[in-house]
């Protein structure tokens, strides 16, 4: 699988509604960072990857042209990754083979979304059938909202166990993005407050959503002998796995579908792992709907289908459990698009080298980060080990 | 706080004319005549509607046309309590998966003709696999809405 390869770095903005800055000024606060994280320099950099949702969520096509000074790409391999919910963990894929291959030794990779300058849901809508189905959709929360109501059927779940547990879910990650210095929602709420939060499209309710954000994550990717020379602890690529599926919504269940799980499963293989819930010591699930989270614990491996809302009522995957899930907030509280997948990439790279400060998982050396696009249809699964 | 400058107003509007092509074209002239086509797959014998040019599984052409039910059941549903862009009728509104009889793949409509403001009210009336059919609209567009949405049989 080519040559060993590192995350050393990540630079985040402070995650938000970032309207006191311009877009180019957004990219360049985390690209900045990175290289102060780092201490690697610009000039020592390779090549620069770049990507974001569609061009028309914040107005300007191929945005990486607009932000070539501010992401240091000017003179060097410079390309761009855009591939819906999941382009941050293909930005990190594409990462990955430009050091794996020895097409680069350091790679500065950027995820970016202002989902406050344009119009998000309008975008997405994009994204659906045009002949058949954009009509019905009801955006994101209406396809995902039909997709936890037949996983609850499926696997005869009650309605009040899965409210209850994506209930948890909703308050743990709340509490745990008040540690994440990073994190956009920061605010406490009961359990009470999210089972009777407005109804988006039944039964995903306001609290289970994630919010619009802005917000800039950036990455250096490093071949072994640079990882080496240089001062932070590495996160080693340990697997990956890509995976898609049919376009109709309609067409097939995707409850138990082939893409997260077949990511999973190629990513698992790559790394050597066959017990993750044993194995794994974190994972930061994209999580831009409480029920999907549950459903991907599932997808994943880290339970029997239909056992997730059991588990998370248990504590198994809240803070101090056995396999702790999005201990940053995950998606639910920070969700600027097209960096999100590239956040839970990063935020494995922090725990997995001791890194993530005051949201730190004591210990974690081995971490499962996913990227979700579409209507289910895309899934990227990436492995981050301490161990090389 | 940091301080928030102005921002600057910029719209860009651009229409799209998407080709229709001979498979679609058919199905939505079928919705004129208050008619819901379907196809079948010669391979796998599967019949999809909305219709498609070539089977998804099989990658074969889908040459042999078949009217289908307008009746048929509930297989998910959602309550859609948002406005957002696109939508077909002001919200709320019930989003459906639709399985219309003899066929082999969901249909994605609204459901229609019916009291929306209690969510209890509306979780006992619509339960999977309840049987429903279409409602058309009297005045046809050659478009999905010709199809007004699902009523409760």
């Amino acid at each position: 699988m080519g040559r060993p390869v590192a995350i050393i770095g990540v630079g985040q903005t402070m995650h938000g509604h970032r309207s006191d800055v311009t877009y180019p000024e957004l990219i360049r606060e985390a690209v900045e960072a990175v290289f102060e994280d780092t201490g690697v320099s610009p000039e020592d950099i390779d090549g620069v990857i770049y990507g974001s949702m569609p061009s028309m969520m914040e107005g300007v096509a191929l945005n990486h042209f607009y932000f070539a000074e501010a992401l240091r790409g000017v003179g060097k391999s410079f390309m761009r990754t855009e591939t819906c919910g999941t382009t941050g963990i293909s930005l990190a894929f594409t990462g990955y083979y430009q050091v794996a291959s020895g097409y680069a030794d350091l790679v500065l990779v950027v995820g970016s979304e202002k989902m406050h300058e344009g119009d998000p849901q309008a975008t997405m809508a994009t994204v659906a059938e045009p002949f058949y189905q954009r009509p019905f959709t009801a955006g994101a929360p209406g396809y995902y909202s039909m997709l936890s109501q037949q996983w609850m059927w499926r696997y005869n779940i009650p309605e009040e166990v899965c409210r209850d547990a994506a209930a948890k879910l909703s308050v743990d990650h709340h509490e745990d993005a008040k540690l994440n210095t990073y994190a956009h929602i920061k605010q406490s709420f009961t359990m009470d407050e999210v089972k009777h939060s407005p109804v988006i499209v039944y039964p995903i309710r306001l609290l289970d959503v994630c919010p619009t954000t802005d917000g800039v994550c950036a990455t250096i990717f490093a071949s072994e002998e640079m990882a080496k020379k240089l001062k932070n602890k590495p996160a080693w690529v340990k697997g990956i796995g890509f995976r898609g599926d049919t376009f109709f919504v309609g067409d097939k269940d995707r409850v138990w579908s082939e893409s997260p799980i077949g990511a999973a499963r190629q990513a698992y293989e790559m790394a050597g792992i066959t017990n993750p819930l044993e194995e794994l010591d974190m994972a930061e699930i994209y999580n831009p709907f409480t029920f999907v989270e549950l459903l991907h614990m599932e997808s994943f491996g880290f339970c029997e289908p239909g056992q997730a809302s059991d588990l998370c009522l248990k504590g198994t995957f809240a803070r101090g459990g056995k396999l702790p899930c999005a201990p940053s907030g995950g998606v639910l509280c920070t969700n600027p698009i097209g960096a999100t997948a590239l956040i839970r990439v990063a935020e494995c790279a922090l725990q997995v080298s001791g890194r993530a400060g005051g949201h730190q998982v004591e210990g974690a050396k081995l971490a499962l980060a996913s990227g979700l696009g579409g209507a289910q249809q895309f899934n990227g699964v990436m492995i981050l080990g301490s161990e090389l | 706080m940091a301080k928030y400058y102005d921002t600057l107003q910029h719209n860009v509007w651009l229409p799209y004319k998407f080709a229709v092509g001979p498979v679609y074209g058919r199905f939505y002239e079928g919705l004129q005549e208050e008619k819901i086509w379907g196809n079948k797959c010669p391979e796998c014998g599967k019949v999809l509607v909305p219709p498609r040019s070539f089977c998804p599984d099989c990658h074969v052409d889908m040459d042999e046309w078949v009217e289908v039910s307008q009746e048929g059941e509930v297989r998910l549903w959602t309550l859609a309590d948002y406005q957002f862009f696109g939508a077909p009728v002001d919200p709320p509104f019930i989003g459906a998966l639709i399985r219309l009889d003899k066929t082999d793949c969901d249909l994605l409509h609204i459901i229609g003709g019916l009291d929306l403001s209690d969510l209890e009210a509306v979780k006992n009336k619509i339960k999977r696999g309840i049987r429903v059919k279409a409602v058309w609209n009297e005045e046809k567009q050659g478009h999905m809405l010709d199809l007004k949405y699902f009523e409760l049989v």
